[in-house]
């Protein structure tokens, strides 16, 4: 595909806002006004976006380190007793000969949250550097990013089914550990750091990166709202 | 109004990842608008109508029901039976002191993903009836809201995993819960199809008309 760069028409640019929410496009809405049709805030740029993602995003980083040292499973069988964290479930399932369920739950436990977490902060900092380099590709990115995203949630389905179905009483036994809980924040937390991101950000220029519209005239607050302007 | 010179432009689309602007085209059934700048999905004209649509949401409702109902899984060892439903990996979750998960599944697997059904049904409805619903903004909202949220495809994936690991310990087998989450899966996923952004834009024509 030819480089589209010749001539694209910004909304940023021309004073049309599309709503984040119904899609519906507005031309020159007063800055604080909701959407007339879902009655949504109408933003040119999601305000705060960046601080948020941010947060979110150490967040979710630093309850990876305990998602990954604690266990997630307590096994108990006869006599004998052990613990497993995913990576070590992982192991276990690779010399079992189960190579397809290692290869699933290591690509979903361990590289999905990586890559997620990796992908997001390189989109941030270059969003905040300024950076406009292969803004198609970051795009692409963001969108992988917001699909993949719930899949990480795989593991905690399948340690909820483990400790609810192998319970023989003084035979054998799971209990879960509480590193799935640490994992399951992990999961939460970057889909809202994911979330949070204005992947608009990405085409935005540094000279031109302002979270509202230079065209909007200054309303009264207390009209601004009328859903009923034309 | 003297408030605001806010215009409405349904003549134009603009691209929610990148913020270019386009001129709406007329489509055919079936057909997406992708944006030229960053190749996301502008705009689409469903493949199914409003009845196919709200024919799906009731099918969905059926089998969400079974899914729910049935057993997911059992699992044999020793003369010992062990049945396990969506509502009881719920339960055990909570008494073995990781409540996180337990709301984790709940919420993601059966409360959000049924919530998702009856707004579906009822914002349909209101489109084909071509009636003014009263709570159509607030339905639409939240079906917006719990879209990343329901995780019933997750789940099955979860599960599937779990009872592969386990079949190397004692025997498990499938039940027809796994099979109904199996088709929940494939319903709500056609549903996903459906742009909410068509239906804000068929309800206001019905609204208007």
């Amino acid at each position: 595909m030819s480089e589209p760069t010749g001539r694209i028409v910004r909304g940023i640019e021309h004073g049309l806002v599309g709503c984040e929410a119904c899609g519906l496009v507005l031309e020159r809405p007063a800055h604080g006004s909701d959407c007339p049709r879902c009655g949504t805030p109408v933003h040119a740029r999601r305000p705060e976006s960046l601080a948020r993602s941010w947060a979110f995003l150490v967040a979710a980083m630093i309850l990876y380190v305990p998602a990954n040292l604690l266990p997630v499973l307590h096994s108990t069988k006869l006599f004998e007793s052990w613990s497993d964290t995913i990576l070590s479930g992982v192991v276990a399932l690779w010399e079992d000969g189960a190579y397809d369920l290692a290869i699933i739950v290591f690509t979903a436990s361990i590289v999905v949250p990586l890559l997620k977490m990796g992908a997001l902060a390189l989109l941030l900092l270059e969003v905040q550097r300024g950076g406009r380099q292969l803004p198609r590709e970051r795009a692409l990115l963001y969108r992988i990013l917001e699909y993949i995203g719930h899949w990480s949630m795989l593991d905690v389905f399948a340690v909820a089914l483990l400790v609810t179905l192998v319970h023989f009483g003084a035979l054998a036994s799971v209990e879960p550990g509480s590193g799935i809980v640490a994992f399951g924040a992990v999961v939460v937390l970057t889909m809202l750091a994911t979330m949070s991101f204005d992947p608009r950000l990405n085409w935005d220029t540094p000279r031109r990166r302002v979270t509202s519209l230079p065209a909007a005239p200054a309303v009264k607050p207390d009209t601004a709202k009328d859903p009923l302007s034309p | 109004m003297t408030t605001s010179t806010t215009k409405i432009r349904p003549d134009l689309a603009i691209c929610e990842h990148c913020d270019s602007v386009h001129q709406r085209l007329p489509l055919e059934r079936g057909e997406a608008a992708d944006c030229h700048v960053c190749g996301a999905t502008l705009y689409r004209r469903p493949m199914l109508d409003l009845d196919a649509m709200l024919a799906l949401t009731v099918a969905a409702l059926i089998v969400f029901v079974v899914a729910n109902a049935a057993p997911l899984v059992t699992m044999e060892s020793g003369g010992n039976t062990t049945r396990g439903w969506l509502l009881s990996l719920v339960a055990t979750t909570w008494t073995s002191g990781v409540g996180a998960v337990s709301a984790i599944l709940i919420g993601t697997v059966f409360l959000f993903p049924l919530a998702q059904i009856l707004l579906y049904f009822y914002v349909l409805q209101a489109c084909r009836l071509k009636q003014q619903a009263s709570r159509f903004v607030d339905a639409m909202h939240w079906l917006r809201r719990l879209r990343p949220w329901s995780m019933v495809q997750v789940f099955l994936i979860g599960t599937l995993v779990s009872i592969i690991k386990m079949s190397h310990l004692a025997s498990v087998k499938p039940e027809p819960g796994l099979w109904a989450f199996g088709v929940l899966t494939i319903l709500l996923t056609a549903l996903g199809t459906f742009e909410l952004r068509e239906l804000w834009a068929l309800h206001e024509e019905a609204a208007n008309t």
